[in-house]
């Protein structure tokens, strides 16, 4: 069922990319690799978060062109100006983040840009959802093809973007991580859909992290690691281990090793944190969740795509005043947090997720950057004191190991990681008891990361609680002393270190495992 | 790194070029230009947009915009001088009271502060872009200027209050002055307070503004408020040089405020530019007037050079900024 690669024919090469080199500013993300997508096969890109698979696709996708390499689709180079532009060409991509307009209807998503019109050239709705459904039915999927997308629950809501991708009828689907907020249903729903593609000759990428998912559906894989081609073989060929050994490169613990610290008091405690949904009346973003951490504990939060992890950080830090309840004691004094600077003042500290659009003013330098939260220490009377500024910055850039030319740096021209530091030199300086921290090491390089791992441990063996959302489960199995998980708002298991396994948090983490 | 270095500096100073190379000019092409009472002239005319632009330039900083600050001119310059010339009359307590000089200056004023902080309510609480708010007010105040002069002049206001437009101390126009120590002080504001660092932020970023702690509301309640303060000593040093409140003082002079901000390289999405760069830009623009006066040149085309200024200005500001 599994030919070797060794036998496809050259004819059968739908796509292939050669020597692709990608740097962003501080960052060479990609390094002369390449991969090669065959008629009717699933390729299955493999590789930790900031391996370069993304900015791969990205370039397969059109999103942005490659510093240096070429694409070939069906023998003849290409060079793609726009995602339109590869569309056309025939290659559709699956999305990790959403890109579906939310205020628009399930069918005039999945027609947008390309809108079948009638006689007149009006837009013909009567096709839009006559198609559309067909589409879902297909899918599996049951709702009104003129349901604003905003209204579907994320598991759906990817579904729709698979819709739309599968519509084009592409040659080339590149699918990035799929599954990662589907039912258990939807993804049975989605394997035969992609064994359905296959046997239509469709080539597809498919990018994920669940090694368990290949078995259905692999051919052939590829892995990459830092941004480099480790290997690429047929899937049958390969064990798992192999798999994990080729996308790590090393041993994660020796990577991270962990200071063993005994935790102290309790210095943060939520009780019944809920949070109603903007939206869904009597729906919960976050439900009834209590948990406690202690004075040099690090508590990993995991949860998939919308389980609510960030919400749940938000609203413990005050910035869902009105539609949150629930009750929060630090240092075992109940607190009242109606804003971020109430839970500033409480001692709290949230190094957002989303560190360019919420951590960070880009355009402003390192030092105005560092210092937002804690003005109050570098100013008397409303007066700032640029020079207790640049001592207090220097500090926490020496600290931090943050490179920059000058303290006055934009932080939009430094690497991520860099960037994720500033940010976190920021909530340091405000000098916390509890720093929350929401997937502090996404998308940076290994080495940041591995600084700010050291620099997470070493925070936590100096006293400080810490609360770190992560989606990278080798991430969190190396760095919490304990770990929650969370499933659509609610909390469904709790592991004490060395107690979890990837499987057992994965399983508590799948939506629907409750009904 | 070095080539990027001189480009950043070359972009700093580019305003200042244009206007040196802007005096250099006229200073050739006008036997006029270049004198005492010219300059003094020039001046003075460009302290009226100064004190606008100063305001405009917080409220663009913080990623707002101020298109009300020519009506709340009028409406408290009317004010100011209705009360110093027939007092305000409260027929209920038959009562008639008179007003100082200095009582109606500080009644002009918090009227402006008064219509600011409507312009900041309406954006914060009421959660309306402040493009659509202080088009409201635009025309909220400009009504109230006509409902208050009942659509006349009010004119003999008396020497003491003409002096804060006419006057001079040690050869320099009174309103020169005004506007160069609000100047000073709004330097120090952006550059040394705690209020500056939080308006750059919430015009950089609101979001992180908010999520370190920033009390964003206030803030721009604080800057529309100073916006309207600012805009009301304009509207003061109008109706105290020309000894006259109109009903259409200040007509259009948004446009030459934003302009003014603009042409001195303040990011109209806020977060980036300076007060400095602000005063830069009132004097190109004035300059640029008095220069097309001197030179004969018909109003009609000075407002058509103006508007390519203004298209020049911010093409090879972008242009500077993409090349880094």
């Amino acid at each position: 069922m599994n030919p070797p690669v060794s036998n496809a024919t050259e004819t059968d090469v739908l796509l292939e990319a050669r020597g692709i080199t990608k740097a962003f500013p501080g960052v060479r993300a990609l390094e002369d690799v390449q991969i090669t997508v065959r008629r009717g096969r699933v390729n299955a890109l493999l590789g930790e978060n900031g391996a370069g698979k993304s900015t791969m696709m990205n370039i397969l996708a059109g999103v942005f062109p490659p510093d240096a390499g070429e694409i070939f689709l069906a023998g003849r180079p290409v060079r793609f100006a726009s995602p339109s532009a590869a569309q056309q060409a025939g290659i559709s991509i699956i999305f990790q983040e959403l890109n579906l307009v939310p205020h628009l209807s399930i069918a005039e998503n999945i027609f947008l840009g390309r809108e079948p019109r009638n006689a007149v050239g009006l837009l013909d709705y009567a096709r839009m959802n006559r198609d559309t459904r067909a589409l879902l039915t297909e899918l599996e999927l049951d709702a009104d093809p003129r349901t604003p997308v905003a209204r579907l629950r994320v598991g759906a809501q990817q579904v729709v973007e698979i819709a739309r991708a599968v519509s084009f009828r592409s040659r080339v689907v590149i699918m990035d991580e799929p599954t990662s907020a589907i039912t258990e249903h939807e993804v049975a729903v989605l394997f035969r859909l992609i064994r359905q593609l296959k046997a239509r000759g469709t080539g597809i990428v498919y990018i994920t992290h669940k090694l368990d998912e290949l078995e259905e559906i692999a051919d052939d894989i590829t892995v990459f690691r830092d941004g480099r081609l480790i290997a690429t073989r047929p899937f049958a060929d390969t064990t798992r281990d192999e798999m994990v050994r080729l996308m790590v490169g090393r041993d994660l613990t020796d990577l991270f090793p962990k200071t063993s610290t005994t935790a102290g008091n309790e210095m943060l405690r939520v009780r019944n944190i809920s949070l109603r949904h903007p939206e869904r009346a009597g729906d919960f973003v976050v439900h009834d969740v209590s948990f406690s951490v202690r004075r040099g504990e690090v508590l990993g939060l995991f949860g998939l795509m919308g389980a609510g992890r960030t919400e749940l950080l938000q609203t413990i830090f005050g910035l869902h005043p009105r539609a949150a309840t629930g009750e929060i004691w630090i240092e075992g004094q109940p607190v009242c947090i109606r804003s971020p600077r109430a839970a500033i003042d409480a001692g709290l500290a949230l190094a957002p997720e989303d560190r360019k659009g919420d951590g960070l003013v880009l355009m402003h330098s390192v030092v105005e950057n560092t210092t937002l939260a804690c003005l109050e220490k570098i100013s008397r009377c409303g007066l700032l004191r640029p020079a207790l500024e640049c001592d207090l910055v220097s500090r926490y850039v020496e600290r931090l190991h943050v490179r920059t030319p000058t303290l006055h740096q934009a932080v939009r021209h430094l690497s991520g990681g860099n960037q994720q530091k500033v940010v976190l030199a920021k909530w340091l300086a405000t000098e916390p008891k509890i720093l929350l921290l929401d997937e502090p090491m996404r998308g940076i390089d290994i080495n940041a990361k591995k600084e700010i791992y050291a620099l997470v441990d070493e925070l936590a063996h100096n006293g400080l609680a810490v609360v770190m959302v992560s989606s990278e489960l080798p991430e969190i199995l190396a760095i919490a002393d304990r770990i929650l998980v969370l499933a659509e708002g609610r909390v469904t298991a709790e592991f004490a270190r060395g107690a979890a396994t990837e499987e057992t948090i994965l399983q508590a983490a799948l939506p629907g495992g409750r009904n | 790194m070095n080539r990027k270095t001189l480009i950043e500096q070359l972009a700093r100073f580019q305003s200042f070029l244009a206007l040196a190379l802007m005096v250099i000019a006229l200073s050739l092409a006008s036997n006029n230009f270049l004198t005492v009472d010219n300059t003094m002239n020039v001046l003075r005319q460009i302290s009226i947009n100064l004190c606008l632009s100063l305001g405009m330039t917080l409220v663009i900083l913080s990623g707002g915009i101020d298109l009300s600050v020519g009506s709340v001119l009028a409406l408290a310059g009317a004010v100011a001088a209705g009360l110093l010339k027939n007092g305000l009359a409260l027929p209920r307590f038959n009562l008639l009271v008179q007003f100082t000089v200095p009582g109606a200056i500080v009644t002009g004023i918090a009227v402006g502060l008064a219509l600011g902080s409507f312009n900041g309510l309406a954006v914060t609480r009421f959660k309306l872009p402040p493009f659509v708010a202080t088009l409201g007010m635009l025309s909220i105040a400009r009504g109230l200027t006509m409902l208050w002069t009942g659509g006349f002049p009010v004119t003999g206001l008396g020497d003491d209050f003409g002096r804060l437009g006419t006057g001079h101390a040690l050869g320099i126009p009174m309103p020169v002055w005004i506007s160069a120590a609000l100047v000073a002080l709004f330097i120090v504001v952006t550059r040394r307070t705690r209020f500056g660092r939080h308006l750059y932020a919430v015009g950089g970023n609101e979001r992180a503004a908010t999520l370190s702690g920033l009390a964003v509301p206030r803030i721009k309640l604080m800057v529309y408020t100073l916006g309207g303060g600012l805009a009301a000593v304009a509207g003061l040093l109008v109706t105290a040089r020309l000894d006259s409140a109109t009903p259409n003082a200040g007509l259009g002079y948004e446009l030459d405020s934003i302009a003014a901000v603009v042409i001195g390289g303040t990011s109209l999405s806020g977060g980036r530019g300076s007060i400095l760069g602000t005063v830069l830009g009132c004097l190109i623009i004035g300059i640029l007037n008095n220069g097309l006066f001197l030179l004969d040149v018909s109003p009609f085309w000075q407002q058509v050079v103006k508007g390519f200024v203004i298209l020049a200005a911010v093409a090879v500001d972008k242009a500077s900024k993409a090349e880094r």
